[in-house]
């Protein structure tokens, strides 16, 4: 099985993010870049797959800067090959542009699966997995939580995720686009020792494509929402709050 | 391009899914600003029974065959595309959903169609149509003035009022077939896999008692369920504690989870990802409670508590046994 | 006279005696040559240095008998049979070679003045002292101690011996009374009571012959068993204890290099000394008696640890040795997942209170943390931990939050304190992650800066720059982490100018004191607050306005107390505030873990956990008369006590409350004080 698997990087939400003077785009300042949570998950489950079935993993990811450590983690976690993809980019685009250079790379390529993330926190225009798949004329599902491949099998089995804890069982005919919510397997470790080692020795490709034209999203603004437009906040002991709560309760005929 | 609103209908185990009626019900008021007509594009089985229910639609585009019982993203995708291409609409409303997401890539990239996602409000202006979409886990809304050509618009369910959209009545049916050199699907639907039976349907309890990751560990449950039981109510949980396998998926709620609509939901340790919220946004009184005041999900509910969830949850049950007690003696 | 001078049917008695001699010599050597040369399976470990002080080790801990008279039950007993042992060994000695040269006069213990009456006392104390510990082994069964058939046995041959002494002596002294100036009161008294009874006396010589032949023979038996049974750990005990870690017990070894794979689990990945640890232990079990989580439930043993270790040494160890002779290649099954479960490695909290306790100086922790690291090198770590991990290698905490917000914490001041990155301050002020972002700790973390300040102490603190300093993360196994995060921020404090750092939370300061080596060169000494607390009120700069009335009992940190022996200056600060200080009985070097070390902090509890450390420490602090409050000097026993108080429900009996609280109280620094002033 030879799998490629596209890894993104997004503003981590944990240092909070600022907008910045023209209102159109976050402040680059203000942010620090992580791996998309779902790409990890994408990234794990096509992992597994090759220790299943054996096959090769390969990972890419757009060049802006920022994606150096994910690309040596994934090779520390056991994937064959990464590839820094420059087309020319300082920061990360919308996914329709980021599509249009993957599909360009993969096209002459003959993968059998392609995984990435159903979704990213910064995704505005649709899922990336979707438009290359679109782009390059494959099939795609998404919201995957288990991937069932079979060697000598001509299917690959999936299980799609549905509202109420449902899901669909799918075969899907390679070569194929998954968008991938959740691995089989939480994400594995890579102990610190590995990654360092790895940042010393291994070498990621780099692989120039001419820049894509860009047809950015109208955005007109971007904003927050108003602080403390939400809850009304309840304050005092744990006692206050306690009997403020319940006749909130009690308002509402609730109490038995 | 014609001044059309094409609405791709969902529907599941024999009902048009709620987001069907929010986008009709969306779709007719830009319609109507437009001067345009509103399109359902239904693919299915057995579609009849439905038809009443699209009585908001100008028009109902009907594919009805065994092949389109089941949701597959190939299929369906080629089908609507190439109605796309022949309606030649101004807007696509899809649902940011199982089924609504997986169109959104492939009709855009193999349509060359634009499109954006998440959408939680949308507008005709005299400028134009403006969508905004919720980004950054929610934190973020951005305002996108959607280009001049078809665009599809994916919208985040319990976004629009479906009451506006519950027409009942007598549409247009154009019935229509996949032309003959459409591609063999390459996706094939096999079965649907239910979750194990649950002991208690969040669904009917009119007080739930929602715990996330504040709650910390599968022990520290027992003080969300002596609240529960206090208020005659359930527990339930957002995805990371169903994901540690503390509770049962028939207790998600969410996205992937189930939408309910109690009268009260308690919200304990949950910080309100936009996937969680989706899927109890719409209670009737909603009580927050996280030690982080930045949490999303302060902006959702109406009282919030900045304390810790295992402080106040044994407090506010001792409370509750307090008053209890006061009006039965 | 002697026995052996006699012919035993055909045979001289001697060589008899020389036959049986040399098989149970031959038996004893091959055996001992063959442990060691399992021994020398384990990778090198250089303990040749500092000879003196390692003689001084065995000259207190084995001689001395130290730490077993902390339990006098069994420490007395077992005393008396050491030095029993010990002057057995030279009547022993003396007996054989009369038996084995009979025609040679060889001056036997017995029948030298002094000597004789020793080893007759002893004889009868070491009985006494068998007496004893049998009661406490199979009537009061203490924890930990295993009923082996092997035990039985050691403690069968060691009475017998000395029975069959007695009555040899006894027969004797019958037969022929003793010299002049000999007196041997047991023996004199036994041949009273035999030399009585008419058959006896008349049959004296052929009896006095026979208990010879009985007490030789058990000691050639003995000889040849010894090495084969637990009962080696007296040969190897002085071994353990000479060749035992002499550097501070908190500092981890660190990995051999980089080439070697991190951890260990092969026989051969761990070091001789390591593997000595198998030979010395006693399986006395009072390293399982002291381990909190072994009390709590949970299937971490330190003895069962060791024990496995020998196992596996015993039972693969051979096999090892012969491919080692033709290709070192594996087939040894795996320890962990084999004879150790991992559930068991990530049980320990690291207390020390094992090493602490053991008699033989046996060193569980590095051993326990290699495991470890052998776990976190394979990636098997389980997503709670792995979550506190990718935390503190991204934001240098395990909370999860920015780096940018570790010094939130200050905002409630009215004052802005040093800043150590930009100018030079006295004392550099490490906070360690649980002062900086924990919520119920950030308010005592003020306090602390006010009451400093009130002092006029010339302190600073590193703002954004502190990361996590390691110990958690070292001890948990990632030491590769460890290592990340020491270089981070060795680099920030060698840019940073102060004279001495201390943190308010023991296992920084550990780490600091121990394991950071580029600022310990005797430029920089790393104190507890409680040290520089302790400083400031014996020096007068921190004047105590209001003596405190309270009853309070004080909870010994194991990384201040049992690892770094800080006990007296939190008890010095303790009494200058006027409070009255009620001890537990689990005080100073026996105090009892609050379970939060190793970084348990960061693990779900696994095992039937049936009640927590903290949950019995807080009970234990309960139970004193009167007493109000459980004073702490760490943050973890902070945050692990004030939830055990919850889950026991004694928050109204007991309050937990850091050192520093009652310094603020009693300098008028507290917020009270401030509000009033107000």
């Amino acid at each position: 099985m030879n799998i490629a698997v596209v890894l993104k990087q997004v503003p981590d939400l944990v240092e909070g993010l600022e907008i910045d003077a023209s209102g159109k785009s976050v402040d680059p300042c203000s942010v620090r870049y992580i791996l998309s949570e779902s790409d990890d998950h994408a990234l794990e489950q096509a992992l597994i797959i090759k220790e299943q079935v054996g096959g090769r993993v390969e990972v890419y990811s757009l060049d802006t800067g920022e994606a150096k450590e994910a690309m040596v983690t994934a090779l520390a976690k056991g994937a064959d090959h990464a590839v820094m993809v420059d087309a020319g980019l300082e920061s990360t685009p919308d996914n329709h542009t980021a599509a249009r250079v993957f599909a360009s790379v993969f096209r002459d390529k003959h993968f059998n699966l392609i995984l990435t993330g159903v979704r990213a926190i910064d995704d505005l225009d649709g899922s990336l997995g979707g438009l290359i798949a679109g782009f390059l004329d494959l099939p795609y599902v998404g919201l995957i939580r288990k991937v069932q491949v079979e060697a000598g099998a001509t299917t690959t089995i999936v299980e799609k995720e549905y509202p109420g804890g449902c899901a669909a069982e799918l075969a899907v005919t390679p070569p194929a686009v998954l968008g991938i919510q959740a691995a089989e397997r939480p994400p594995r470790y890579v102990p610190i020792t590995r990654l360092r080692q790895m940042m010393k020795t291994a070498t990621v490709e780099e692989l120039l494509v001419p820049p894509p034209s860009l047809q950015p999203i109208g955005i007109v603004r971007l904003f927050k929402p108003e602080e403390g437009a939400g809850a009304v906040m309840l304050t005092g002991s744990l006692e206050a709050i306690s009997q403020q709560v319940t006749g909130l309760i009690a308002e509402k005929h609730l109490l038995r | 391009m014609n001044k059309y609103i094409v609405v791709v209908a969902e529907h599941f185990r024999g009902q048009l899914n709620e987001i069907t009626f929010e986008l009709l019900g969306k779709g007719r008021e830009v319609a109507k600003s437009l001067g345009g007509k509103l399109i359902v594009l239904l693919l299915g089985q057995d579609l009849r029974g439905f038809i009443g229910e699209l009585g908001g639609a100008d028009i109902v585009l009907a594919a009805d065959g065994q092949e389109f019982r089941e949701f597959t993203p190939d299929i369906y995708a080629s089908l609507i595309g190439s109605k796309l291409k022949e309606t030649c609409p101004r807007l696509v409303l899809l649902g940011s959903t199982s089924v609504g997401l997986d169109l959104l890539g492939l009709l855009s990239g193999r349509g060359a169609f634009p499109c954006i996602d998440s959408c939680v409000r949308l507008e005709a202006k005299e400028s134009g149509v403006i969508a905004t979409s919720q980004v950054y886990g929610g934190k973020v809304f951005a305002e996108i003035a959607l280009p001049e050509e078809t665009t599809l618009v994916a919208v985040v369910p319990g976004s629009f009022d479906p009451a506006a959209g519950r027409i009942h009545g007598n549409p247009e049916v154009q019935a229509f077939a996949p032309p003959p050199d459409m591609a063999a699907s390459r996706v094939a639907f096999r079965k649907l896999i239910e979750p194990p039976p649950g002991d208690v349907d969040i669904t009917r309890a009119p007080v739930l008692v929602g715990v996330g990751r504040g709650i910390q560990n599968a022990e520290n449950l027992s003080l969300a369920e002596e609240l529960a039981a206090a208020l005659g109510g359930a527990v339930c949980a957002s995805r990371p504690v169903i994901d540690q396998g503390w509770l049962p998926l028939t207790r998600q709620v969410g996205k992937s989870g189930m939408r309910v609509k109690p009268k009260l939901y308690l919200a304990f340790g949950i910080s309100g990802a936009p996937e969680h919220l989706e899927g109890m946004k719409q209670s009737e009184m909603i009580v927050a409670v996280n030690t982080d005041p930045n949490a999303p999900i302060f902006s959702a509910a109406h009282y919030g508590v900045v304390a810790d969830a295992l402080d106040l949850l044994p407090a506010l049950t001792e409370e509750i046994h307090k008053i209890s007690m006061k009006k039965a003696s | 006279m002697v026995p052996t001078a006699l012919k035993i049917g055909p045979v001289p008695g001697w060589a008899i005696l020389w036959t049986l001699f040399l098989l149970a010599a031959g038996i004893f050597a091959w055996r001992v040559s063959f442990l060691v040369r399992l021994l020398r399976l384990g990778r090198a470990d250089n303990r040749f240095d500092q000879i003196p002080a390692r003689l001084k080790r065995v000259l207190v801990y084995v001689f001395g008998q130290r730490r077993l008279l902390d339990e006098p039950l069994v420490g007395i007993p077992h005393v008396l049979i050491f030095y029993g042992f010990v002057v057995f060994v030279m009547a022993t000695t003396g007996l054989l070679l009369q038996g084995l040269f009979p025609s040679l006069n060889i001056p036997t213990a017995e029948r030298t003045p002094i000597l004789a009456t020793v080893v007759d006392i002893f004889a009868v104390l070491v009985l006494g002292g068998l007496v004893v510990s049998s009661f406490r082994r199979y009537v009061l069964r203490p924890a930990g101690l295993q009923l082996t058939f092997d035990a039985a046995l050691v403690n069968i041959l060691i009475a017998s011996l000395m029975v069959t002494y007695l009555l040899a002596e006894g027969f004797r002294l019958v037969v022929k009374p003793a010299e002049k100036g000999v007196w041997a009161p047991v023996g004199e008294w036994l041949a009273g009571l035999l030399g009585s009874h008419a058959g006896l006396h008349a049959h004296a010589l052929t009896y006095y012959h026979l208990f010879w032949w009985m007490h030789v023979l058990i000691l050639l038996f003995f000889l040849a068993y010894l090495p084969h049974s637990k009962h080696m750990h007296l040969m190897a005990a002085p071994f353990s204890a000479f060749f035992s870690q002499l550097g501070p017990a908190g500092r981890l070894p660190a990995p051999v290099s980089e080439k070697v794979r991190l951890g260990a689990e092969r026989l051969e990945e761990f070091t001789w000394r390591q593997l000595l640890s198998a030979f010395a232990c006693a399986e006395c079990g009072r390293c399982e008696r002291a381990c909190p989580s072994f009390q709590v439930g949970e299937p971490c043993s330190p003895r069962q640890l060791i024990h496995n270790l020998k196992e596996q040494l015993l039972r693969y160890g051979p096999a090892l040795l012969e491919k080692v002779r033709a290709t070192a290649d594996g087939g040894e099954p795996t320890l962990i997942g084999g004879l150790i479960s991992a559930q068991e490695l990530w049980g320990c909290t690291t207390c020390l209170a094992c090493a602490q306790r053991c008699p033989v100086m046996n060193e569980h922790l590095p051993i326990m943390v290699d495991l470890r690291r052998r776990l976190v090198e394979r990636g098997e770590v389980d997503t709670r931990l792995e979550e506190a991990l990718r935390n503190l290698a991204r934001y240098g905490n395990s909370f999860g939050q920015s780096e940018r917000k570790r010094a939130v914490w200050t905002q409630g001041l009215d004052f802005k304190p040093k800043d150590a990155r930009k100018e030079p301050v006295e004392w550099l002020w490490c906070l360690g992650e649980y002062a900086c972002y924990h919520p119920s700790l950030q308010g005592i973390t003020r306090s602390l800066a006010r009451v400093l300040h009130s002092a006029e102490v010339d302190y600073g603190i590193l703002f954004e720059a502190e990361r996590n300093f390691g110990n958690d993360a070292r001890r948990v196994g990632e030491e590769g982490l460890f290592e990340l995060l020491r270089d981070k921020n060795t680099a920030t404090l060698q840019k940073a100018q102060f004279h001495n750092l201390f943190s308010t939370d023991p296992h920084v300061y550990n780490t600091l004191k121990n394991e950071y080596s580029d600022l310990n060169h005797g430029r920089h000494a790393a104190y507890h607050y409680t040290e520089l607390l302790a400083d400031l009120i014996g020096r007068g700069c921190l004047k105590i306005t209001n003596q405190l009335p309270y009853r309070v009992t004080y909870h010994d940190p194991c990384y201040l107390g049992r690892y770094n022996g800080v006990y007296d200056a939190p008890r010095r600060v303790l009494r200058a505030l006027g409070v009255k200080l009620v001890e537990m009985p689990r005080t100073r070097a026996n105090s009892l873990c609050c379970g939060g070390g190793g970084g348990r902090v960061w693990m779900e509890e696994i095992g039937e956990v049936h009640s927590r450390p903290s949950e019995s420490r807080v009970k234990e602090a309960a139970a004193l008369k009167d007493v109000k409050f459980l004073v702490v000097a760490c943050p973890k026993d902070y945050v692990m006590f004030s939830d055990a108080l919850k889950t026991t429900g004694l928050e109204g009996r007991l309050a937990v409350k850091d050192l520093t609280e009652l310094v603020a109280e009693a300098t008028g620094t507290g917020l009270a004080a401030i509000a009033a002033r107000v």
